[in-house]
């Protein structure tokens, strides 16, 4: 009899000590699911670094954050989202680094009325959802830029080599949706696997092909792959690379095979170069600055901006939220995704966010530069 | 033209599956475990190739050392019903003391500016006694085990060691200095001296293991454990021997393969799998047994990468792991089929 009492009042004793700790701990919240292992590591692990660097507390109010590491993979992505919101009660959700995941937590997001801030980009249908915002620079975005790059500087052909898999369709996609439009014809559309241990068969087509130039569509050192391929073979026109290539890993591969190739980038790879007038330096020399510090010189990655981004956001957006009500309640995070959407612009280290409704992308022309390789470094080139 | 090249590619390629598909076979004919980490070795002799080039001390040297401590331990606790002291003081000299001087080698020769042989010999000294550590630790308490736990172990080993490079190497790709720089023009053909290392070393190491199980005791030993486990311990070949010399062959042909691919392209601590797939693939085509038909088949595996490649870029994984199906079906057909002991 006194067990089963016992066993009756368990429930009621955890309620109440939930209860308490729930309005005790009044700070915000942030769950953080990044792939800190597995194919996405390149991209997590500056990321995660980069959460080290966010401040202990935002407009008076504590920020308890939470890691997580998805790995990359969709289902474990979502079962950390869902933990952030049923045990946690965070009041946004920051992740993930690969789109498959982002995707998944998004879902759990837009269902749970949580604000997410994704730090890959995602298909139009996510990222159109109420409670997505993206952090990089979508395709579109940069594909603009190094298309009219390409036409000024008098290309017609093109040669695309790129990823086997959504990474490498997306780039093509933006040629199909756009190339017409700057003069341009993708003239080969050779793919490969980053763990190739060889490219020689996709280059010799691409060479025999005969383009004004080859487009690359990869990210990080496996995108020196087909670069180092290209130049062995003889291949002396320009390539051009996506912002996912620009890391200092992939000119220490590279080497000298870098030269005479276009990277678009976002400005947080190089603020020192920026002119004192972007409304994107202060960002990012201070993000740089401080990561470098932390982590040693040359570290800096295209990835890791995306989580300063995310707090440069937010440092605006949660003051504004704590107005009209108190973290961990839905009242909140309803306010801080209004915040969001409305309060902009942003500027941050990687471009000047400024969302709409109807527009959570937010970005503009000045979240994108292109620069050339020199020496072991990236320039601005115009 | 364009033909010529992709031969060319594909028997570079080709020639390192061959080495990894014979280092399959020679572990699964001698101690039934289907070495799924073989490829982790490939990739630590890269990644490590590419770090001493670099002047580093590259992580694996303390990653040896671990290992051969966790060994150490594993001995301890299967001497603790007592021993004798010469057991001990050996194992004591192969677990601590010899990762140990490896360790200081490494130490030393690493700042200076070696040679690239010698940085190629030094990878290989640090990478071949990992096999007696994995094979002292996840294998030995398993020796009679079926083929299956055996199977699932290697999965666990895989894993492991795939993390370990994570951790050890990070996650971005290194490449090394090729073994020699120069470009020799045959006819038509451009042939870089380090293809030229890779057919050579590949030719040796076949030569080699032709001449150990043909001219040696110890080479004999491992045939008859192939044969016959049971057999073989009937008339005194220790089996414990034989798996550890296996596993031995097999992390420095590894370490081998590494250092040829090392600077032929950009090595991930995760690069390795799919590669040591290939080679896989090639094993099983030899039926796990045959050492020159799993030769042949890596290069053609290789071949049929590297056309696939220049005709249908995105479907090349498809069509290289494609080959496998008709292979298995033939093998279950004409084989019948038997299980081992």
């Amino acid at each position: 009899m006194k067990n089963r009492f016992f066993a009756g009042m368990a429930p009621v004793a955890v309620l109440s000590l939930s209860l308490f700790a729930s309005s005790a701990l009044a700070d915000v919240t942030i769950g953080v699911t990044i792939s800190s292992t597995g194919p996405g590591a390149a991209l997590g692990i500056p990321l995660k670094n980069s959460v080290e660097l966010w401040p202990a507390e935002v407009g008076g109010e504590k920020l308890k954050v939470i890691v997580l590491d998805d790995a990359g993979d969709p289902s474990v992505a979502t079962t950390n989202a869902r933990r952030f919101v049923n045990d946690d009660k965070v009041d946004v959700i920051v992740g993930s680094a690969l789109t498959p995941a982002s995707i998944a937590v998004a879902g759990v997001a837009g269902e749970t009325s949580t604000p997410h801030l994704s730090c890959s980009p995602v298909p139009p249908n996510i990222s159109k959802g109420k409670w997505t915002f993206v952090m990089p620079q979508d395709a579109g975005l940069i594909a603009r830029n190094l298309f009219a790059k390409m036409k000024a500087d008098g290309i017609k052909t093109v040669g695309y080599i790129g990823f086997s898999d959504s990474y490498g369709d997306l780039w093509m996609g933006q040629f199909k949706a756009m190339g017409e439009q700057y003069g341009l014809k993708v003239v080969a559309d050779e793919r490969y696997a980053r763990p190739d241990t060889s490219v020689s068969g996709q280059v010799l087509k691409l060479v025999a092909a005969r383009p004004d130039a080859v487009f690359v569509g990869a990210s990080g050192t496996g995108a020196a792959l087909p670069q180092i391929g290209l130049r062995e073979r003889g291949f002396t026109g320009k390539i051009y690379q996506t912002h996912g290539a620009v890391t200092f890993d992939f000119l220490r591969i590279a080497g000298k095979a870098a030269d005479n190739t276009i990277f678009a980038s976002g400005p947080a790879m190089a603020p020192e170069a920026l002119p004192d007038t972007a409304e994107t330096k202060p960002e990012g020399m201070a993000y740089v600055t401080a990561y470098e510090k932390k982590f040693g010189p040359g570290t800096r990655t295209q990835f890791g901006p995306h989580i300063n981004d995310a707090m440069a956001i937010l440092k605006k957006a949660i003051p504004v939220a704590l107005k009209k009500a108190k973290p961990g309640t839905p009242e909140f995070r309803a306010a801080l995704r209004d915040a969001i959407e409305t309060g902009g612009p942003f500027p941050a280290s990687q471009g000047v966010f400024n969302f709409k409704a109807d527009d959570h992308l937010g970005l503009d022309d000045r979240a994108v530069v292109l620069f050339t390789a020199k020496n072991g470094k990236f320039e601005i080139t115009k | 033209m364009i033909a010529t090249f992709l031969i060319q590619d594909g028997v570079t390629n080709g020639a390192i599956y061959a080495l990894l598909g014979l280092a399959l076979v020679l572990l699964f004919s001698v101690t039934r475990v289907i070495f799924i980490p073989q490829g982790e070795f490939v990739a630590y002799g890269a990644l490590t190739l590419a770090l001493l080039d670099g002047g580093k001390v590259p992580a694996t040297t303390s990653l040896l050392v671990c290992f051969g401590a966790v060994a150490f331990l594993f001995d301890l606790w299967s001497m603790r019903r007592g021993t004798d002291i010469r057991a001990f003081l050996r194992s004591l000299a192969l677990n601590l003391v010899l990762p140990g001087v490896i360790y200081g080698i490494t130490i030393v020769l690493a700042p200076l500016d070696l040679p690239s042989v010698a940085k190629a010999l030094l990878t290989i000294l640090i990478i071949t006694p990992m096999g007696v550590y994995v094979y002292r630790i996840a294998y030995r308490p398993l020796a009679d085990a079926s083929v299956l736990v055996l199977l699932i172990a290697s999965v666990g080993v895989h894993l492991a060691m795939m993390g370990l490079g994570l951790v050890f190497f990070g996650a971005e790709g290194l490449r090394a200095e090729p073994l020699a720089d120069d470009n020799y023009t045959i006819g038509a053909l451009m042939v870089s001296a380090q293809s030229l290392c890779i057919y050579g070393a590949t030719i040796a190491i076949i030569v080699g293991l032709y001449m150990f199980f043909e001219r040696t005791l110890l080479g004999k030993a491992l045939r008859a454990t192939a044969v016959n486990r049971l057999g073989a311990r009937l008339v005194g070949v220790r089996t414990h021997l034989t798996g550890v010399t296996a596993f031995t062959l097999a992390a420095a042909i590894g370490a081998v393969s590494g250092v040829l691919i090392g600077p032929i392209t950009t090595i991930y601590y995760d690069t390795g799998f799919l590669i040591g797939l290939k080679g896989f693939v090639a094993a099983i085509i030899g039926g796990l047994a045959s050492f020159p038909i799993t030769a042949i088949a890596a290069i053609g595996v290789g071949l049929v990468e590297s056309f696939s490649s220049f005709f249908a870029s995105s479907y090349k994984e498809v069509i290289v792991f494609g080959l496998i199906i008709p292979v298995l079906i033939w093998l279950s057909l004409s084989g019948g089929f038997h299980e081992e002991e």
